[in-house]
């Protein structure tokens, strides 16, 4: 089933030609004519959007995507995972995948990626707390995970967990939410191209801050979403259990998709702050499924998104 | 012992403590502007919450002024002026960041504070600090006459205990420091309030 999606591995070709050619300022200096060309090369593979999309966007520096994280194992502040993210103990590292499928297993690191070919993706990370990044992402799709697993019929859902080592992460001796950390996708929202397991960004190994050593992206949800350090993939029937919706279930839905027009209870999700700005830098309005629209609104035909946030 | 830091604390004039704030402020303006440190990634929120902290700190600090005299032998009243109008300058800063910086149009401030009930709060802080910054004068105690003056400064407490709210509310999940400020703004109320009662009782 994964192969059906081979096609968008086109992109791993695109990237780099769409990473130079985001520097805005070569676009300005090359004019129209160069840019165009530049994106007529690539216009006629599909989908077409999603390339737009990726050329258009300029990642934030490596600096300001490992110093700037959520990350509650190892504490509440936003500098803490980068001061304390480098106790997580990641070798050996082996992740179960179990539940609805024909093939579960313990699998080491080194079995789970093997055979699996890492691409780059550059998406829009928006966070709950309305701020963003754009973050170059190294993995594969969870698809190819799913199909290799053999997902059975009955299953409806995926789950994910995240590591516990209570010696290691502060925040879980503080017991600042309930650990482990858990999240979980539709399986539709599971094998949709655009969501990935990520095991490094920038081409480097996943920092531990940012999830390591192997993370979920669902770039068109909330970030909290995107579960870190991923010791377990569980294909369910009922929908599973995610952590921000267990602690506060009127602030954060089992969805979370980004949606301007929904706002949290406590503040607007209409605009976001693009990290990196420095002390002046302007809101932006946030984009429907955070900008993934054209790829992924059809998954949620004839749901009300205000009741189901 | 107390003597001795009282009569060291006589020679510190008051102004010590607007020159420390101000410029406190400005050196941490200055790291987010230059994106030092702590602001190296993303300085708007994080000057925001230092100036709320720190605004907060200054109110507790002045609330704390009359039982450290009184259970310690501590003197501070002459500072406790100068440590109330730096905390409003510091909820002012807070503020200014708030509205100019980080939300960026006078709309979304009102849509904020209208809809967003930890904003209200925060604001509704704001608001009873101001009569409070604008009586902090000599004159005005002698207007006012010291009762009533008093009487009108008991706003200190609601004021802080709604900036401790203000905190708690606006964050997720149950980090320590916004409930250790509304821990320490209780317990210093409970303090004066039994300090009060038991004065009242032997007198």
């Amino acid at each position: 089933m994964a192969h059906r999606w081979k096609n968008d591995l086109s992109r791993d070709d695109v990237t780099p030609k769409a990473a130079f050619l985001n520097r805005r300022n070569f676009l300005a200096a090359a004019g129209l004519g160069a840019g165009a060309a530049g994106l007529g090369a690539i216009g006629g593979m599909s989908p077409a959007p999603a390339m737009a999309q990726e050329a258009a966007l300029e990642p934030n520096s490596f600096e300001d995507v490992t110093a700037y994280n959520n990350f509650y194992e190892f504490g509440t502040g936003k500098t803490d995972p980068a001061a304390n993210a480098h106790r997580l103990q990641t070798e050996p590292w082996s992740i179960v995948v179990d539940g609805l499928v024909d093939n579960p297993g313990t699998f080491s690191m080194a079995e789970f990626v093997d055979g699996l070919e890492i691409e780059e993706r550059i998406y829009r990370f928006r966070c709950v707390e309305a701020w963003s990044m754009v973050v170059p992402w190294n993995g594969f799709e969870l698809a190819d995970v799913l199909a290799r697993a053999g997902v059975q019929s009955a299953a409806k859902y995926v789950s994910f967990e995240t590591a516990v080592q209570p010696e290691n992460m502060p925040g879980v001796q503080r017991g600042v939410i309930p650990f482990p950390y858990v999240e979980g996708l539709r399986l539709d929202e599971a094998m949709h191209p655009l969501t990935m397991l990520a095991t490094g960004i920038y081409g480097e190994p996943m920092p531990k801050q940012n999830g390591a050593p192997i993370r979920l992206v669902v770039p068109w949800k909330y970030g909290f979403k995107s579960i870190k350090s991923i010791v377990r993939i569980t294909l369910t029937e009922e929908e599973p259990a995610a952590t921000w919706n267990i602690i506060n279930p009127g602030e954060y839905g089992f969805f979370s998709n980004v949606n301007p027009e929904v706002s949290h209870p406590r503040w607007s999700q209409a605009t976001e702050r693009v990290i990196g700005g420095g002390l002046f830098a302007a809101r932006q309005d946030t984009l429907m499924f955070n900008g993934y629209e054209e790829e992924v609104a059809s998954l949620y035909d004839g749901m009300d998104l205000r009741e189901f946030y | 012992m107390t003597n001795t830091i009282n009569s060291a604390l006589r020679r510190v004039p008051a102004w010590t403590i607007y020159l420390a704030g101000f410029g406190w402020a400005a050196w941490l303006f200055w790291q987010a502007l230059n994106g030092l440190g702590a602001y190296a990634v993303e300085p708007i929120n994080v000057l925001e919450r230092a100036y709320g902290e720190i605004a907060l700190i200054l109110l507790v600090a002045g609330l704390a002024v009359t039982p450290v005299r009184q259970h310690l032998g501590v003197n501070l009243i002459k500072f406790r002026r100068a440590i109330g109008l730096t905390a409003f300058f510091y909820v002012i800063a807070h503020f200014l960041v708030f509205a100019v910086l980080d939300v960026q149009s006078l709309g979304r401030v009102w849509e904020e504070v209208v809809k967003r009930p930890y904003v209200t709060v925060g604001m509704l802080s704001l608001v009873l600090l101001i009569p409070l910054a604008v009586t902090s004068n000599n004159l005005s105690i002698r207007k006012m006459g010291a009762a009533s003056w008093r009487k009108l400064h008991k706003l200190t407490y609601p004021a802080a205990l709604l900036g401790a709210l203000h905190y708690l509310w606006l964050t997720r999940g149950f980090p320590t420091e916004p409930l250790f400020y509304f821990v320490v703004i209780t317990a210093l109320l409970l303090l004066r309030a039994k300090f009060k009662k038991r004065n009242q009782v032997t007198a």
